[in-house]
């Protein structure tokens, strides 16, 4: 009758960040044994305890088996056929922009992450990952004048080796899981920062992570440590081209926060998800956790995962310093052929500790989107409060949403509270928006950005907006 | 003593399809809404059954009938419900064709209907609907579009056209209000978009009196010599707030009759059970009589 799409025929937006950056790449021969893992090491010319490091993790994860007990399905990963370190081709760092390959500059330009002098953005400080290497990091001068260290994890190593002695795989040990196994043994580049006591960071930090080739590995490394009374809000972006291949993003994460510490990380995760078939697509098996040793301390995760073909991640808080607190705010939105088992762990270790959970899935098209949760109060944490809060929409008939929560309790005093909810975008809500005017797409999306809205809050400002964008064209098509 | 009609000895047939007899306040109005012929179903089940309505600027319509008479289904159906199928007939809308649009292409283009049952929408603020669906009209009309301010002053003034609480705005989409609010805010998207054809769904179902009164008084005040109104309802009470120019009873699917604000009361006096019996014994003629002598 009319010329309204139906809500099925909605979600066919190209991905806008599909490119290839033609660029030399120095890559080492695909395969993965302990040469390579050496070879990995020498090449970024570490010193003996990272190496050391690296081998135990290889060691450690040769003994270990992929996990299976995510709610996803996939076809076997032949470690073997990977590449575990690719560069583009240029000596070493360069002190200044203006060396640097323009060809990169030029890509993280067409991402909206422009590096150059006159174009930065002005409130954030950025460092930009291209494959297995940091290319640049911006603001570092300005930063170090307040004691803040903002590098990649490769000079970090060199510049700094015993902060990164004392505080590297302590909070996700190398024997953690398989991934960080993996990760621990084979990690090529990443961010690390440092805030000093007292030091609140003048600025928004942020990594932006770029996939180039078609048949790599991306295994980076975070680490931030905040001092006592320290702050910091750090935000991370990825993007990767579009390859009919899938390639494995495995990175590890580490947060620590000391006395009356407060860190805030915030994720927009929007690899390449495949195509509309399910073929193609980043694997994305993330390790991130964030340990409050201080009293008082706080840290906040912020994801919205948008990309990947399958998401498996659980960013997590173990909360050791007596009232500390942990947050955890997700958005997850699945499309087409999509999976995401994603959700969070709160380990509460210390008297008084608290911590809340909101969760929202999003799915659409095909996908599948879980929700998984563990919440677990220790012996010692008496008065410890958690609630949690887990919604999920569901676009269309053929999408799935599900939600496993992990309620444990040791301390009888503590009180745990699990709200969960799952709605539908339904025609006659759509009918009326459109109604009043608004297009059906506009419609979804602001149906969509309302349902995220207590997440969006979360973002830095710089952000939000963006991510609202994002949602909605990741939307586009989904609606029928 | 027989009717100028009964005297023509017409097929009464003719009346549901031609307009030549329709009556008319003002014959020189801009026709607004031309429905003609119009056949719909819902799935299979075909609805309504040969429609024949003209909505002139300056007039209040009000169609009546049972449960199940294509009431309802007429007003969707020209909001542009996806669930509708046209099967015959037209509609058209300042002499265009609405059928070949989207539904918030009607509504940009001055089509609105007040929902008998206005959904929920959880997590969408109110104010921000209001101010984006007042925008998406404005944008059509080719007048500017108001900033978050000049929507404030603006929403502000209206919510006094339905003497609502400005608490409301703050809150979801319809989310948790009682059935008199959601009815008043749908006023109230009136009054802000400011429609050409404003259907008007049963706004009076599920209001106390007091409520009824605020949200007559509202549409009273929104109706002008430009625009037009098509009450859908079940009872009197409405359109004893709201005084129609024309009464139209439907059943089965067409409009059985057509009259003044006359035929209403006749109704509630008498049911609608004639209606139905009229449909036989084909003396439908006899009430259309009264809204002739308006000519």
């Amino acid at each position: 009758m009319t010329s309204t799409a139906s809500v099925g025929d909605l979600v066919s937006q190209p991905y806008r960040y599909g490119f290839v950056t033609d660029i030399e790449t120095e890559k080492i021969a695909k395969g993965l044994d302990e040469d390579v893992v050496r070879l990995i090491s020498a090449k970024k010319h570490e010193p003996a305890f990272l190496l050391n490091f690296r081998l135990r993790a290889y060691a450690q994860w040769l003994q270990m088996e992929e996990p299976d007990w995510a709610a996803l399905g996939h076809g076997p990963i032949d470690y073997q056929e990977m590449i575990y370190y690719a560069a583009p081709k240029q000596q070493s760092k360069k002190a200044s922009l203006d060396e640097v390959d323009p060809k990169l500059l030029e890509t993280f330009d067409k991402l909206g992450i422009p590096l150059s002098e006159q174009k930065r953005l002005s409130n954030v400080a950025v460092d930009a990952v291209f494959d297995s290497v940091s290319i640049a990091t911006t603001y570092r001068e300005k930063l170090a004048e307040h004691g803040v260290i903002f590098c990649s994890i490769s000079e970090a190593v060199k510049d700094y080796p015993d902060l990164i002695e004392r505080y590297l795989g302590t909070v996700v040990p190398s024997n953690d899981n398989f991934f960080a196994a993996l990760n621990s043994a084979v990690f090529s580049d990443g961010s690390f920062v440092f805030i000093p006591k007292g030091v609140c960071c003048p600025m928004e930090l942020s990594t932006y992570f770029r996939i180039n080739s078609g048949d790599t590995g991306q295994f980076e490394r975070t680490l931030i440590v905040a001092e006592e009374a320290a702050s910091v809000s750090y935000l991370e972006g990825c993007t990767a081209p579009m390859f009919d291949t899938n390639q494995l993003h495995a990175a590890v994460v580490e947060l620590v926060a000391l006395d009356d510490a407060n860190i805030k990380y915030s994720t927009v995760q929007n690899w390449y998800a495949g195509d509309e078939k399910g073929v193609g697509g980043i694997y994305n098996f993330v390790t991130k956790r964030g340990q409050c040793r201080g009293a008082r301390s706080h840290i906040s995760w912020t994801q919205v995962e948008t990309g990947s073909a399958i998401t498996w991640k659980y960013p997590s808080c173990v909360l050791q310093g007596v009232d500390s607190s942990g947050e955890f705010y997700s958005v997850a939105l699945t499309n087409n052929l999509q999976q995401a088992d994603t959700g969070t762990k709160m380990i509460h270790v210390a008297p008084g500790t608290r911590s809340t959970i909101i969760s929202k899935g999003i799915s659409a098209g095909r996908s599948s989107n879980s929700y998984r949760g563990l919440v677990q109060i220790g012996p010692k944490a008496v008065g410890a409060r958690n609630y949690s809060q887990c919604d999920s929409m569901l676009i269309g008939d053929t999408a799935a949403a599900n939600t496993f929560p992990y309620l444990r309790s040791q301390q009888p005093d503590a009180s745990i509270e699990h709200e969960a909810s799952t709605c539908r975008i339904s025609e006659d809500q759509l009918f009326y928006l459109q109604s009043r005017g608004i297009g059906l797409e506009e419609s979804v999306s602001m149906m969509v950005s309302g349902f995220c809205r207590d997440v969006f809050n979360q973002l830095p400002m710089e952000f939000a907006a963006e991510a609202d964008k994002l949602l909605a064209l990741k939307l586009e098509g989904s609606v029928g | 003593m027989p009717t100028i009609l009964e005297s023509l000895d017409l097929d009464c047939s003719l009346f549901h399809s031609y307009s030549l007899l329709f009556p008319v306040i003002r014959p020189d109005a801009t026709i607004l809404l031309e429905i003609r012929n119009l056949h719909a179903k819902v799935g299979d089940q075909p609805i309504l059954k040969g429609v024949d309505l003209t909505l002139r600027a300056g007039e209040i319509h009000a169609v009546m009938g049972r449960n199940g008479s294509g009431k309802s289904t007429l007003s969707k159906l020209l909001a542009g419900h996806p669930a509708y199928t046209v099967t015959a007939g037209t509609v058209h809308y300042k002499g265009e064709d609405l059928l070949t649009l989207a539904p918030e292409e009607r509504a940009r283009a001055g089509v609105f209907l007040g929902f008998q049952y206005p959904v929920e929408i959880p997590g969408v603020s109110n104010l921000e609907f209001l101010r984006v669906a007042t925008n998406s009209r404005r944008v059509a009309q080719g007048v500017e579009e108001l900033d978050t301010f000049a929507f404030e002053d603006l929403v502000r003034e209206r919510l006094k056209v339905v003497q609502m609480d400005p608490a409301f705005l703050e809150r979801s989409v319809n989310e948790g209000f009682s059935g008199g609010e959601k009815k008043r805010n749908e006023i109230l998207q009136m009054a802000l978009l400011e429609p050409l054809v404003a259907i008007l769904d049963e706004t009076d179902s599920g209001l106390d009196i007091d409520a009824l009164r605020i949200v007559s008084a509202g549409v009273n005040q929104l109706a002008t010599p430009d625009n037009c109104i098509l009450l859908i309802t079940h009872y009197q009470r409405l359109l004893d707030e709201i005084t129609p120019d024309f009464v139209h009873v439907m059943a089965a699917g067409r409009i059985l009759r057509t009259g003044g604000k006359e035929l209403a009361l006749e109704l509630e006096r008498r049911g609608y059970d004639w209606i139905d019996e009229g449909l036989e014994s084909s003396d439908q003629v006899d009430s259309i009589a009264p809204a002739l002598e308006v000519v």
